[in-house]
């Protein structure tokens, strides 16, 4: 059986140690099992234990090893390495400060999570059991409650790059309208109002580079657009 | 002043409703111009002097060149907002903006409904 090799240019900052960010370049040895990049990746570990990344469901459920991989992000454990071009250049994710080497801190990101309020606001008295919904009501929730929270989307959109901490980002606005679009939920006003502002919601340029790079296949601004329509609706 | 990040201006929609008016607007004018163009390809001077003297087509001219300033200025605020992080820097490239609009839309004016 032939063996694989795999070419790696991968990021690397310590702050402890290292003054400013390097590229480090690796060959690794696959195995016939090894076919995504969290494979190649966690191979990578037994060549240099001290590469930092994260990871955890390794199935594109959990969102933990988004990376900017070719220069587009992506999640490492579904992105298929033989797709890839070597050698594989692998970033942080863009526009968050970096932990180490592949780690960000995602705090700014989901601060303006929990700034949409990502739960049902419903004041009426609980019922017996639970809310129900209609089939139909319910489809509306499609292609919105996917979302793992990656941040692929957020970190690839310049607009957030530029103002993390008043842009709400495609990540959050798509969690506003699959609240919003919710029949359950009871806060529509108050929702539409807390978006209604030249940061939050309107430094959205529709560039949609969150719709490129959705490992989950979202479209976000579709979800912005929806949120405009809706505020339109209401003021006209 | 305590560092607190502030948002909710509660404004927003009308200008992102502007940039899309003042933008079919732009351009009805265009085709209408580009309708003329290819209508009257050897026309002169005088043939462009005689459209330009009709009272309508001045009106139409002003609304045009008054939707193009507003749009221009909401895609310029957009660029300081974008790109300018400090905050008196941002208001004095504001000012300076609409004055320079508002200055554009006077000569406009000069021009178009001039002797």
């Amino acid at each position: 059986m032939t063996t694989r090799t795999v070419k790696f240019s991968i990021y690397r900052f310590d702050p402890e140690k290292d003054a400013k960010p390097y590229m480090k370049d690796y060959t690794v040895d696959l195995g016939p099992s090894d076919h995504k990049l969290l494979d190649a990746l966690v191979k990578l570990k037994v060549v240099d234990d001290s590469v930092s990344f994260r990871r955890s469901c390794r199935e594109g459920v959990c969102g933990s090893d988004a990376m900017n991989i070719n220069g587009r992000n992506g999640l490492a454990c579904v992105t298929n390495i033989d797709d890839l071009k070597q050698p594989i250049q692998i970033r942080p994710l863009p526009g968050l400060p970096v932990i180490r080497d592949l780690i960000v801190d995602m705090t700014q990101f989901f601060k303006q999570y929990h700034s949409i309020k990502p739960y049902v606001v419903n004041d009426t008295p609980a019922p017996d059991r639970e809310r129900l919904q209609s089939q139909e009501d319910r489809k509306e929730l499609d292609g919105l409650y996917e979302c793992i929270l990656c941040a692929c989307c957020s970190t690839s959109c310049p607009s957030f790059w530029w103002n993390p901490d008043k842009f709400v980002g495609p990540a959050g606005l798509l969690a506003a309208y699959r609240f919003i679009a919710d029949t359950r939920d009871t806060a529509t006003n108050e929702r539409l109002d807390n978006l209604e502002d030249p940061y939050r919601l309107f430094r959205c340029h529709t560039i949609m580079n969150c719709v490129d790079v959705c490992p989950k296949e979202l479209n976000p601004t579709k979800a912005i657009g929806k949120i405009k329509d809706l505020m339109v609706k209401r003021m006209a | 002043m305590v560092n607190r990040q502030v948002v909710g201006a509660h404004y927003g929609l009308r200008d992102w409703l502007v940039q899309r008016v003042t933008a079919v607007i732009m351009l009805v004018y265009a085709v209408g111009i580009v309708a003329f163009l290819l209508l009257a390809s050897d026309a002169g001077y005088a043939a462009w002097q005689q459209l330009f003297s009709c009272t309508w087509v001045k009106v139409l001219t002003t609304v045009t060149v008054a939707a193009l300033l507003w749009h221009a200025w909401v895609g310029l605020r957009d660029i300081w907002m974008d790109y300018v992080q400090p905050v008196g820097l941002r208001l004095t490239l504001h000012v300076l903006t609409i004055l320079w609009l508002v200055a554009s839309f006077i000569y406009s004016i000069h021009v178009v409904w001039g002797a």
